[in-house]
């Protein structure tokens, strides 16, 4: 095992890739000379050259729609867009085209394209820039939409992500890149599409995933100084989605907290409650609740920003409410 | 060109032109759902650019298909069937009129969101151009996807890194109804090359030697190696934009006046004057084409409907 950053362990899962498979080359704004603009992709540029890093005009749109020609005529492109709010001016390229083109043709083709995205809030960049509209995508079916909150998590699905022959959305959080974990030191891909438990624990089911994972261990960390043991259940996986887990740790635990940093209305707080309603009725000791972003556009000022934007307190909140 | 390329271009435009009027038919009666846009009168334009390209070059073209996937080599039956959204279909009933492909054809589709798969095309172009091969990519589109931003984000990309694409524009005067003069900032859509520093030309479009001429000239200009070419093809699209087109943006008598062009007329007469062939000859393959689009329905109203699974099947490749 190794301590490794965030950005560390995806960067390497790039390098394995690049390394592995020649049909593997990345696409972006300034992925190559520049080295990324979260130095996700620094050194690479020099290492693989120009014909395998591409930087690209800032066209996200034409990013995403080459990837995906380009991967129908055998490549396995991974595009970089910048942030995930630059992934409105792509919308078509991955809502319309990379979801559909398998099963609108009988089959026929195969669309292996990783989309690479930094989302998320906290960091005063403005409205604007600062989203975590992963739902959205997550709508889609025929697209896979991971979303990971640890290094180890982050290194394996990106492999499978890139060894994939179905377009994958990659979200990472701008926030989150210096965060620590441990990582084997041996080759390893996580499968897309399996929840997991990150946190065991007996009274309350929190099912979150990215940064709500960091959040939510946070106030497991909290609560079981008051005597309450969360079990944290991390999805991972957006689409397709893993219910077995959730449903499993919601059957020994009754009561449920769902965090997420999107905003709450036809959020995954939505979804997943529904599941349990719908799988697991029999078992639902309280209500369960949401914790997510309050509902406005996140303005600029520090304070305010914080103020919308998930904290730990508000998940304590929420797991001392379910235990009542 | 030989006498036997010349009688199956022939073939293939007559072809195109019945298999388009049974469309119609089985439209009028419910037999073919969703949105159909017939390829009448634009005959000239597919056969002429898909017979000068080599087995190789890949085609993806718009909505406007039908006609693009006969040329390719898709069957009658194939496209038929996949009209009438049969298992048989080329695309297993799944896509329908605006999306049909053939990867066996090297046929991309068939798509319906303008603009937008000029940028897979570029993709395309791109991933032959990673591989080292020597196969161009031929795309077309219609005047009216020269408005949006995918044609500009596409061009400029594809001369950025010199990708071996071909832009091939049909413009037959309107973007559904509205005409490029009302739609477009520069009268000929060619001019929109320039700004990226594309080569281009226009050319007219009813006469299929001469698009062949033309096309064969562009591909092995993309092919050597020159990046980028755009085609500007001059044309005329005989019926409605699509089944219950009101055509309240244009006149009768042009309509007229552009039937006089029929660029199967057009054919016609060449073959004949140049003493290619025989009148009788010439009659021979139309009564072959008629067949074959009989035919073709026939073998689609017998085919299967998709199993009720097919709903599930395809939209991942991996479970």
């Amino acid at each position: 095992m190794a301590r490794i950053t965030m950005r560390e362990a995806i960067s390497q899962a790039l390098m394995e890739e690049l390394d592995r498979d020649p049909a593997v080359f990345i696409l972006g704004e300034e992925v190559g000379v520049w080295g990324g603009t979260y130095a996700v992709t620094k050194g690479f540029y020099d290492k693989y050259g120009p014909e395998r890093i591409k930087d690209t005009p800032i066209s996200e749109s034409v990013i995403v729609g080459a990837a995906i020609g380009a991967a129908m005529v055998g490549q396995r492109p991974i595009a970089e867009l910048m942030t995930i709010n630059f992934a409105f001016a792509a919308m078509d390229s991955i809502v319309n085209q990379a979801p559909k083109l398998h099963y609108m043709f009988g089959g026929q083709f195969k669309v292996p394209i990783v989309i690479r995205a930094v989302g998320g809030g906290g960091r005063q960049l403005g409205a604007t820039h600062s989203q975590t509209p992963d739902v959205i995508f997550a709508h889609f079916p025929g697209l896979k939409v991971v979303s990971p909150g640890t290094p180890e998590d982050a290194k394996g699905l990106l492999k499978s992500a890139i060894r994939s022959d179905d377009p994958v959305l990659f979200i990472e959080h701008a926030a989150m890149y210096q965060i620590r974990g441990d990582v084997p030191d041996e080759e390893y891909l996580i499968p897309i599409g399996k929840s997991k438990v990150q946190r065991p624990g007996s009274d309350v089911t929190i099912v979150t995933y990215c940064k709500g994972l960091e959040l939510s261990m946070k106030a497991a960390e909290a609560l079981a100084k008051d005597g309450i043991e969360v079990e944290i259940v991390d999805l991972r996986t957006l689409r397709p989605l893993d219910m077995e887990p959730v449903l499993e740790s919601f059957k020994k635990t009754n009561r449920a907290v769902v965090v997420e940093e999107g905003w709450r209305s036809y959020g995954v707080g939505s979804e997943i409650a529904s599941r349990i309603y719908e799988e697991a009725f029999d078992y639902v000791d309280a209500p369960i609740l949401r914790v997510a972003q309050k509902e406005v556009p996140l303005p600029y000022n520090r304070t305010l920003e914080q103020s919308a934007l998930p904290q730990v307190p508000d998940i304590v909140a929420a797991v001392k409410e379910v235990m009542k | 060109m030989n006498k036997e390329t010349q009688l199956q271009m022939y073939y293939e435009m007559v072809l195109i032109r019945r298999i388009e009027e049974k469309a119609m038919e089985l439209y009028q009666k419910g037999k073919v759902g969703g949105f159909l846009h017939l390829y009448i009168g634009q005959e000239a334009v597919s056969t002429g650019l898909i017979t000068a390209r080599q087995p190789q070059d890949r085609v993806i073209t718009a909505y406007r298909d039908h006609g693009v996937a006969l040329n390719c080599g898709i069957s009658a039956n194939e496209v038929m069937a996949e009209l009438m959204g049969k298992a048989t279909g080329v695309s297993k009933g799944k896509g329908g009129s605006m999306h049909m492909a053939s990867t066996e054809k090297n046929m991309w589709g068939g798509h319906a969101i303008v603009g937008s798969h000029l940028q897979i095309a570029a993709g395309m172009a791109l991933g032959d151009q990673y591989a080292g091969n020597d196969s161009i990519t031929i795309c077309m589109f219609g005047d009216g996807a020269t408005n949006i931003g995918f044609f500009h984000e596409a061009l400029n990309l594809s001369k950025v890194w010199n990708l071996p694409v071909l832009w091939v524009c049909e413009n037959n005067k309107y973007g559904m109804g509205t005409s490029v003069e009302r739609a477009s900032a520069v009268p000929e859509i060619r001019q929109k090359a320039e700004g990226y520093a594309i080569p281009n030309e226009r050319i007219e479009g009813m006469d299929v030697m001469n698009v062949y001429d033309a096309a064969k000239n562009a591909i092995e200009k993309v092919r050597s190696g020159g990046g980028p070419y755009l085609l500007e093809i001059v044309t005329y699209r005989f019926m409605g934009h699509s089944m219950g087109d009101p055509e309240r943006y244009r006149e009768k008598q042009e309509i007229e006046k552009w039937k006089e062009d029929d660029p199967i007329g057009i054919f016609r007469k060449t073959l004949i004057s140049k003493k290619t062939v025989t009148a009788k000859a010439l009659d021979e393959i139309e009564e072959r084409a008629q067949q074959d689009a009989e035919k073709a329905v026939e073998f689609a109203e017998a085919s299967p409907e998709p199993a009720p699974e097919a709903l599930w099947e395809n939209i991942y490749v991996e479970n």
